[in-house]
């Protein structure tokens, strides 16, 4: 089973290196990591996906606990939250076959941001699985080259993760 | 107080009560060690920074305090890593300062740079890369209070030499801030609860004790349970000297190298409680088998310990202070029964410890190893201090050393480090002049650091050294003969042997030489009663096996030797 847990931790330099760090030593089955800036300017937030079964999971959370500089985990898979994606997707785009992919970008809320004479980039925010549809789709057009951001997720309940228990 | 950041680091240390520092200097801690000059810390010299670290892991282990090490940056931080990675798999607290290449080439390669934090990322509870100098006197501060609280461990603080000559204005905290370190003391007292109702269901209870018991000064809580209640013990290699090794309720080390009724009663208990232990591979043998026919009920500090390696059915996370003086009052109600509740469990392990001692085949030809340690235990009456290194001599000094206190056995279990033993034996001398202390080394391990052999000598240090000079690397030799076909491949020292004697000589301590069986007690004697450093060269047989074994990978059942007569 997936999980995905929100680390909360001090925005100092080595931390993620740390966790990556643990992570690949301990074994543990990392579908994907993120990590990025918070309301609050020295806290990092980083999304992890982890694969494994609850004891696993346990694992993950109890080791990463220890470090000093982990302020919060909190696992997200638990409670309702949102979960978003980002992918750019460059796409081969001759004059014949534009309107096709534009009516692909149109039914998957997509956006067109750059387009050149041989190809478009497409940008998409959604759950992963509609990232993925949409890459299939546009796979028989040819992607060029492609960049997904990784999960970040959002518990759906009123406080914030640092003020949970 | 306006001082450089080398003075703030001395005040720093201390502030916080240090007494001794090992070290060894180098470019980028000269300005450290130039406050060291003038200040009231005595710091002892090692003759590698390796032995630097070992002493200050055996400094701890010894007296419970934080060990404190010293090093320059580059070669001599690189040094420190066995000793470090040593003190983590043991949970021994420690501090390392490092000095680092200064600020503006960080990044260059410069002249003996290392990347010491990411280095020891793994190996240390926490590390710090000092980028201020006013921030040194907090880094400091919370070093020693992440080393010695929780789960203790070594803190690696590396300092860029620039800082250290940075004035700032001193000021030592009063209290750490740490919002991602809050050590759990107290746990639930449920969770306790649940254990007693347990062992009140049990009919074969047994206890597991481990390093943590030492650790968290809680040996004699423990005991005193065990005389109330009458519960079977196991130990650990760490744990040993949580209890007597003599208590009859105490049925030995377990796992590998246990004895047959330690290993018998894991097999057969109905409840295990684990004490401040780790569930190590060495301990558990195939862990589907590993105390098949039980429940287990886990204390720990740690709580990323619980279901890491055993499943625990019920656990209690926290101090073991709290949680055994928790347990002791979650029991009261069968206190008055004295534990005759598992009397016929009680009766039932303890013929087997008699059924099945630990044994070896005597000779008036060859000194057996075993009759070392023996000799020793009681020519010191079961108290000194035995620190030792790596191989057979330090299974058989765990078997055969009869260790009453805590703090009375150091020895490195976690990592194994062949060449811990020589340093870490002065660091524990030194933490406690007043003991006797004795090293128990294989002559592999003994060459591995035997340059601080000079450090001892010039403190003059009343340290003891027996050598099981076998002449063969006899741990793996005898892994060689049990599971590789008897295939020495380079096990054997073919240059003839070296003269310990001499060796000791070279560097000024007194050398001993025992060859004949009659002849090691009196050499025991004597060295005991000549003052200074003393190495014995005790020529051993070299085709001893320590027994029983559980080969690896093994239930703890399948044990080599170990057929109860
Ligand atoms: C630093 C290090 N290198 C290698 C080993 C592997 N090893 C474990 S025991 C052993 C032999 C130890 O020989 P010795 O110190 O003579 O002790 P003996 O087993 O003969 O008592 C070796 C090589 C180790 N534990 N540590």
């Amino acid at each position: 089973m997936r999980h995905t847990i929100a680390v909360l931790v001090e925005n100092r330099p080595g931390v993620l290196v740390h966790i990556a760090g643990l992570i690949a030593r301990r074994a543990f089955n990392i579908e994907s990591i993120t990590a990025g800036y918070t309301e609050e300017a020295d806290v990092t937030r980083i999304t992890i996906v982890v694969e494994g079964d609850n004891r696993n999971l346990e694992q993950v959370v109890n080791q990463l606990s220890k470090l000093v500089d982990v302020i919060k985990i909190v696992e997200l898979t638990a409670e309702p939250s949102i979960e978003r994606e980002l992918a750019l997707i460059k796409v081969k785009a001759r004059p014949e076959t534009r309107s096709d992919i534009v009516d692909i970008v149109e039914i998957f809320r997509a956006k067109i941001v750059d387009v050149n004479r041989e190809t478009m980039v497409i940008e998409l925010t959604g759950e992963e699985t509609k990232i993925d549809a949409l890459c299939e789709v546009l796979a028989d057009h040819g992607i060029v080259e492609m960049v997904r951001t990784g999960k970040v997720a959002l518990s759906r309940k009123p406080g914030a993760a640092k003020d949970s228990e | 107080m306006k001082m450089t950041g080398a003075q703030a680091i001395v005040t720093s240390l201390e502030k916080e009560g240090v007494e001794l520092i090992f070290g060894y200097p180098g470019g980028q801690v000269l300005p450290l060690y130039d406050a060291l000059y003038d200040c009231k810390l005595r710091h002892v010299l090692t003759r590698h920074e390796q032995g630097a670290a070992h002493a200050a892991d055996g400094y701890a282990r010894a007296t419970g305090k934080v060990g404190v090490c010293f090093a320059t940056s580059g070669p001599g931080a690189t040094n420190l890593i066995t000793g470090i990675a040593t003190a983590y798999m043991d949970s021994v607290p420690m501090v390392c300062i490092t000095g680092q290449v200064p600020l503006s080439v960080i990044g260059k390669d410069s002249f003996q740079e290392a990347d010491i934090t990411g280095i020891t990322a793994p190996i240390t509870k926490h590390n710090y890369l000092v980028k201020n100098a006013k921030d040194l006197p907090r880094v400091i501060k919370e070093a020693f209070y992440i080393a010695r609280t929780g789960r203790p461990g070594p803190v690696v603080i590396d300092v860029p030499k620039c800082l250290m000559t940075t004035t700032i204005d001193f000021e030592y905290p009063e209290t750490v801030r740490l919002r991602g370190y809050k050590p759990q003391a107290e746990g639930k007292a449920a969770e306790v609860e649940a254990v007693a109702q347990a062992l009140a269901e049990a009919k074969k209870p047994l206890f597991f004790v481990g390093g943590g018991v030492i650790n968290a000064e809680a040996a004699p809580l423990l005991r005193r349970i065990v005389k109330t209640h009458r519960i079977p013990l196991i130990g650990s290699l760490m744990g040993l000297g949580a209890i007597p090794v003599t208590d009859p309720l105490f049925l030995g080390m377990v796992g590998m190298h246990g004895t047959v009724a330690a290993n018998r009663a894991v097999m057969e208990c109905d409840l295990l409680v684990g004490i401040g232990v780790r569930f190590d591979d060495r301990v558990t043998g195939l862990l589907t088998r590993f105390a098949a026919n039980a429940r287990v009920a886990h204390f720990d500090i740690d709580r990323a310990e619980v279901n890491k390696n055993v499943v625990a059915d019920l656990a209690v996370v926290g101090d073991l202070r709290w949680s055994l003086a928790a347990l002791e009052s979650a029991m009261a109600d069968l206190a008055g029964e004295g534990g005759r509740r598992w009397e016929d469990w009680r009766l039932q392990v303890t013929r087997w410890s008699e059924e099945a001692p630990l044994s070896y085949q005597k000779s008036d030809d060859v000194i057996k190893p075993q009759s070392v340690i023996e000799e020793i235990d009681r020519q010191t009456k079961s108290e000194a201090v035995i620190v030792t290194d790596v191989g057979q001599h330090q299974m058989w000094a765990a078997q055969y050393y009869r260790f009453q206190r805590p703090r009375s056995f150091i020895t490195s279990g976690g990592l194994g480090t062949m060449g811990y033993g020589l340093p870490a034996a002065i660091g524990a001398q030194m933490g406690q002049p007043n003991k006797s202390v004795v090293l128990i080394s294989g002559d592999g391990s003994f060459l591995m650091n035997c340059q601080e052999l000079a450090t001892a000598v010039e403190h003059r240090l009343p340290l003891k050294m027996a050598i099981l000079n076998n002449n063969v690397l006899g741990m793996v030799r005898q892994w060689q003969k049990l599971f590789f076909n008897q295939r020495y491949s380079y096990t054997r020292f073919a240059n003839g042997g070296t003269d310990y004697v001499r060796l000791a000589e070279a560097f000024g301590a007194t050398g001993l030489r025992a060859e004949r069986p009659e002849e090691m007690p009196e050499v025991i004697a004597k060295a005991l009663a000549t003052e200074g450093p003393v190495v014995m060269d005790i020529r051993v047989c070299a085709d001893e096996n320590v027994l029983p074994m559980v080969p690896a990978g093994a239930p703890l059942d399948q044990m080599i030797n170990g057929e109860v007569k």
